[in-house]
């Protein structure tokens, strides 16, 4: 019985798939229009509205095409992205963290090589991003997307929670002091820190930066390259050991192992914890996700960068966040291509700067940046001696998760941090 | 309940078989030669499109799957990095996979020894013709129309230590909020009551056709003899509805296996992949990490579970029905 049903249901579906990619053929014959689809991640309504009517404007110069944004949830976006590629219902333009994923995006060839596109007109494309943006969008010498922002993490707090525990948060510089300021918070009875554990990554921002933070460029350098040691190195390690610290500290709301970051966020921006390490653009995120929509003033909001790590390689001007572009898949029309040029142009992407969005990634759109909270991670970026990307994306949508879990495991003291140093390395090893 | 069986063929039904269906068979041989002309643009016709359709979507993605568990492949390209059986063996050492078998085993054993009796005690009863009891069925049966996804959500709500119906109802004892999805220890039951609150309605469903179909005079007999509830139950019940009961069990232990939809929105595996079904893991693994031949290879395991279990189960337990 079950069987039977399930294979009447089965052919069911497949016969009703069959007609509506038919009839999808059909209609996408039939259209005079060119549709650009354009698939992202962005959850702020207020980003899409922005976007929406950008391309809105775009659509209103260029009769004839029609930009269409299509939303997927992050997890569901990575999840769904390599099938989704493969197929002929792959989007013209896709959202991306640039790294190891988009390298093997690019090696499959379900993306396109823009460098002679960029570097064509004597590099006209290319000379209108900024050269950090461009090199966190080449890999081995080939330009893989077009750069849309720079992002960058650093701690966000309340001013008010932190008058409150006694805490100055202008004078936390190390990371003892760090620990210092969540005693304080604890004893004040503040939850210190919101954590997104449920959905991993926000976590291993904390190892990324510890690690950056104790072994600079040099560690990050060898370890790709698998020099000595590579995530095994001592830097890592003790960066583990760190974490571990943090973790007994019990810094973060009770439960954090479970919550998803749109509710961290929320947390935060409720003020119901004192601390997150966090994008740049978080002023607005956290009032999106706020339960009355406003969340915390901006004047009510203070930011300072991860703290210096005594005993540390560097001197604390690394930075840690991200190249976010769009990448174009193999099969995306030339009006797509002409799209996302105007789409991540200065003139579009002063537009999203002056809304607070984003670092933008075309050179002296920075000029449209308002907001003081990103102005002043602008600035930061500036002066950055290396800039590592998540390493999530960086070293791969495998290796990466791995990394996420191993974070995970250590904070949560379920690891030590030898362990957890040494699985990374195994994964690493693996690819 | 006799025609389920007929998927299996058997030599020799009809001699055997009860009334109806044997008339209609007698007949239908009597006919035999008459027909003969018409079998081959019967299949001609009518074989090719089912035939197809399940070569493939069935047979095809079965058949690439164990292909794609020799490779080490990211899902862009084409296989190439061919590894012999060694996703097997990586699958084998990690002890995520481990969980995950584990917490299914847990699933089919809270199916069987929860899930089945509540459903049946339920039944017997809400199975009555007496006013009233179909809305109890309905309400009874409301969590298995909800959608996997929205119940995960729903229960993710409810389970939340801030906000959730567990957090009001810890504030309105007094005690410290528990944290349930959040804590590896516990996680695991927290997923598993949801399971049961979500399936034991299609359960009861099942043994509620299956006790309306016994017949009443058996039970007027028993009552003329004396019997007592319990004496009813076990010798009139319980043997009549035994077929039923083993449909319900096949159906929770497959089940069981599959769970997944559920499980992301609630813990999505987590915490410390405690939650982790076969599923789950699949997805997890395979998916989000890009390592599609390691997937096919968990794919590869689980379907020869589920085929071994189903097909054991029917020769052995399933066999009379």
């Amino acid at each position: 019985m079950p069987i039977k049903i399930r294979g009447r249901l089965a052919r069911g579906i497949a016969a009703a798939c069959l007609v509506a990619a038919g009839l999808t053929g059909f209609s996408g014959a039939a259209a005079a229009q060119t549709t650009v689809r354009l698939m992202h991640v962005e959850a702020n309504p207020n980003y899409v509205a922005v976007w929406r009517k950008l391309a809105d404007d775009y659509q209103t110069q260029h009769p004839g095409v029609t930009i269409d944004l299509q939303f997927l949830e992050n997890e569901a976006f990575k999840a769904k992205l390599p099938t989704l590629l493969q197929s002929n219902d792959a989007p013209d333009l896709f959202y991306s963290w640039s790294g190891g994923v988009l390298k093997a995006q690019a090696e499959a060839g379900a993306v396109q090589d823009l460098t002679e596109r960029m570097q064509a007109d004597d590099g006209a494309w290319a000379k209108s991003f900024s050269p950090a943006a461009l090199a966190g969008s080449t890999i081995n010498d080939k330009t893989l997307c077009v750069p849309l922002k720079m992002s960058m993490t650093g701690f966000f707090y309340n001013k008010a929670l932190f008058e409150k525990a006694g805490v100055d948060g202008t004078e936390i510089r190390t990371w003892d002091d760090l620990m210092a300021a969540v005693e304080k918070l604890k004893a004040a009875g503040i939850v210190p820190i919101a954590g997104g554990g449920g959905d991993k990554w926000p976590l291993h921002f904390y190892w990324s930066y510890l690690a950056l933070r104790l072994g600079g460029e040099p560690a990050f350098t060898a370890a790709k390259a698998g020099e000595d040691g590579g995530f095994t190195a001592p830097p890592f390690v003790e960066a583990f050991a760190k974490l571990k610290e943090l973790g007994e500290a019990e810094p973060f709301q009770p439960g954090y192992l479970g919550t998803r970051w749109q509710d961290t966020l929320a947390l935060f921006g409720d003020g119901r914890a004192a601390m997150l390490l966090t994008f740049d653009d978080s002023a607005n995120r956290q009032a999106a996700a706020a339960a009355d929509g406003k969340g915390i003033p901006r004047e009510g909001l203070g930011t300072f960068p991860f703290p210096a790590v005594s005993g540390g390689a560097s001197q604390g001007s690394e930075t840690f966040g991200g190249v976010n572009c769009w990448a174009v898949s193999r099969n995306a029309s030339d009006e797509a291509i002409a799209f996302v040029r105007w789409f991540s142009g200065p003139e579009a992407q002063r537009v999203m700067a002056e809304n607070g969005m984003l670092i933008p990634a075309a050179a002296g759109a920075d000029a449209g940046i308002k907001d003081p909270i990103v102005k002043g991670f602008a600035e930061e970026l500036g002066r950055s001696s290396y800039h590592q990307i998540f390493l999530d994306q960086d070293l791969g949508p495998s290796v990466g998760r791995v990394v996420n879990d191993m974070t995970m495991e250590v904070v949560s003291g379920q690891l030590e941090p030898d362990e957890a140093a040494q699985e990374i390395q195994d994964a690493f090893e693996l690819e | 309940m006799s025609d389920a069986a007929g998927i299996i063929e058997r030599p020799s039904p009809v001699a055997s078989r009860g009334r109806a269906p044997s008339r209609r068979r007698a007949g239908a041989v009597g006919g035999h030669h008459r027909n003969i002309g018409g079998v081959w643009p019967v299949l001609v016709l009518f074989l090719p499109p089912a035939l197809v359709l399940f070569t493939l979507f069935v047979i095809l993605p079965m058949g690439e799957a164990a292909w794609y568990s020799l490779f080490d492949w990211s899902g862009y390209g084409a296989p190439e990095d061919f590894v012999g059986l060694k996703n097997f063996e990586t699958l084998w050492r990690n002890g995520a996979f481990r969980t995950a078998l584990t917490n299914n085993g847990l699933i089919i054993l809270v199916s069987l020894a929860l899930q089945l009796p509540l459903a049946l005690w339920l039944a017997t009863l809400v199975s009555h013709r007496i006013p009233g009891t179909t809305a109890f069925r309905l309400v009874f049966f409301l969590p298995y129309v909800l959608a996997d996804v929205a119940a995960g959500l729903i229960w993710r709500f409810i389970y939340d230590g801030d906000y959730g119906l567990v957090a009001s109802l810890a504030s309105l004892v007094g005690i410290a909020t528990p944290y349930v999805l959040a804590d590896r220890d516990y996680a695991i039951y927290a997923v598993l009551a949801v399971v049961v609150w979500k399936y034991f309605g299609f359960h009861m469903m099942l043994f509620i056709a299956g006790l309306q179909s016994i017949d009443k005079s058996l039970y007027e007999a028993a009552d003329l003899d004396g019997a007592t509830p319990w004496q009813k139950f076990r010798t009139i019940t319980l043997p009549l509805l035994s077929p039923t009961i083993r449909l319900s069990v096949f159906f929770s232990v497959i089940g069981s296996l599959q769970l997944f939809d559920m499980i992301m929105p609630l813990t999505g595996g987590g915490p410390s992949n405690s939650t982790q079904t076969m599923v789950t893991f699949l997805y997890t693994y395979g998916v989000t990490r890009m390592k599609v031949g390691f997937g096919s290879a968990i794919g590869v395991v689980l379907f020869l579970i589920c085929v071994t279990l189903a097909f054991s189960y029917r020769r052995i337990f399933m066999r009379h029905d």
